[in-house]
């Protein structure tokens, strides 16, 4: 027991952290680069066009990753949540505060290119269909957390306030994957995340799958990088204080 | 240790609570949440008359007439059906590139005094199956699908077949 408990503080140490990220940044920053590199050659110019949607197919290599970020991000934030509320860790209240900036843009992106898509495919730019909604719903609870957890002057309660509205809107992730499948939506089925081969052709799916992974490296790399500095401020808050306090003494 | 585990329990029965209720009220609102009603919905159920709603089903084949209304708009009529019913469409407007035979639809509009629906809009609504021009040719020419009647046949039958072979395959009969 008091093994596990050091192993948990060995991943929760904020010191630790910082010297681990301070080369695992840059490294993940130049994978991302390079596989989004790779993927958006892939994408747009080796990968074929669909036989119904023509050349509008190619938005999904952006427009699913974002999808794939805004659910597996917001499933981080639940993650980070219960360890903050329930573990106390300081370094998952600053990463569950600094993610969801990032979830948001993640999320809102996923909206955006959908819209895109929408429109010409469709013929709508949007509708109130179950999965549209609970995405727009998911968007609002990135954006939300990112405001609470910072409509606070004690950062320790903001951090409480955005763990438990986190973990309220977790109800929100199983209602976006499965919206699709329990009600009738103009959004198609799931292509990939399914029990049914992949409905997508392997030329279609493999560049897809690589700029899924080279997105979610790029929101990794995003993601420590804001930590990083969410850490780095609260160390000279800190200090700061302590400075203040010792100029009021003397 | 124990306030740990007390603040765990706490979080436990207030997630299993809220997932109660979630689940509670998203069976209630079940026919809310529907975005369209099917042919079969409406024959089972028939909505009051003047009432809008959206209808979806698949283009029926060989259903489809095109045609020109009074004032020179395109007019477009056409089946939606479910496979068990069916119901006539009307439409005066531009259909979404999409449109075909086989092809999924969402309309809004009512049901007129005549059993036509009368649409004030047309959705196109895709499946959820990518694959390039020349794969969806193969399995066209060798007899495996054809578009106009619905969905493609299941993915692991097609999404590995390489356009050389799919045409190999296709001359082969």
């Amino acid at each position: 027991m008091p093994k596990q408990a050091s192993r948990w503080q060995f991943l929760a140490n904020p010191g630790r952290f910082l010297r681990v990220t301070r080369w695992l940044l840059p490294a993940l920053s130049v994978a991302a680069l390079l596989v989004l590199a790779v993927g958006a050659v892939w994408g747009l110019a080796y990968s074929p066009p669909d036989w119904q949607q023509g050349e509008t197919v190619r938005i999904m290599y952006v427009h699913v990753p974002m999808a794939w970020l805004a659910m597996g991000g917001y499933s981080g934030l639940v993650l980070l949540s219960v360890l903050g509320l329930v573990w106390k860790h300081p370094l998952a209240d600053v990463a569950a505060r600094e993610l969801s900036p990032i979830g948001a843009l993640a999320t809102g992106l996923c909206l955006l290119t959908g819209s895109l898509w929408g429109r010409p495919m469709w013929g709508t730019w949007w509708v109130w269909d179950a999965r549209l909604t609970s995405v727009l719903v998911l968007f609002f609870l990135w954006v939300g957390h990112a405001a609470l957890t910072r409509a606070f002057d004690d950062p320790d309660r903001g951090a409480r306030m955005g763990a438990i509205l986190a973990l309220v809107g977790a109800v929100n992730v199983p209602i976006v994957k499965f919206s699709v499948d329990w009600w009738n939506t103009l959004h198609q089925p799931a292509s990939v995340a399914r029990l049914a081969a992949p409905g997508l052709h392997q030329d279609i799916l493999y560049p897809l799958l690589v700029n899924g992974l080279g997105f979610s490296l790029a929101f990794a790399a995003l993601a420590l990088a804001a930590t990083r500095a969410g850490l780095l401020e609260r160390r000279l808050r800190a200090l700061q204080l302590a400075a203040a306090r010792r100029a009021d003494v003397a | 240790m124990t306030p740990k585990r007390r603040r765990l329990t706490i979080l436990l029965l207030a997630a299993l609570g809220l997932g109660t209720a979630t689940a509670l009220t998203l069976t209630a609102f079940q026919d809310n949440l529907v975005f369209f009603r099917s042919p079969a919905d409406i024959a089972a159920e028939p909505p009051p008359p003047g009432r809008n709603f959206r209808l979806g089903g698949l283009v029926e084949q060989g259903s489809v007439a095109r045609g020109t209304t009074a004032e020179g708009r395109p007019n477009i009529t056409f089946n939606v059906t479910d496979g068990a019913h069916t119901v006539r469409v009307q439409y005066s407007g531009v259909v979404p590139d999409l449109f075909r035979e086989g092809q999924g639809v969402v309309t809004l509009g009512q049901i007129g005094p005549d059993g036509v629906f009368h649409a004030r809009e047309v959705l196109a609504r895709h499946d959820e199956n990518y694959m390039p021009p020349e794969v969806a040719d193969a399995l066209r020419r060798s007899g495996h699908w054809n578009p106009a009647s619905g969905d493609p046949p299941p993915a692991a039958g097609w999404n590995r077949l390489q356009p050389a072979q799919a045409s190999e395959r296709s001359s082969g009969g």
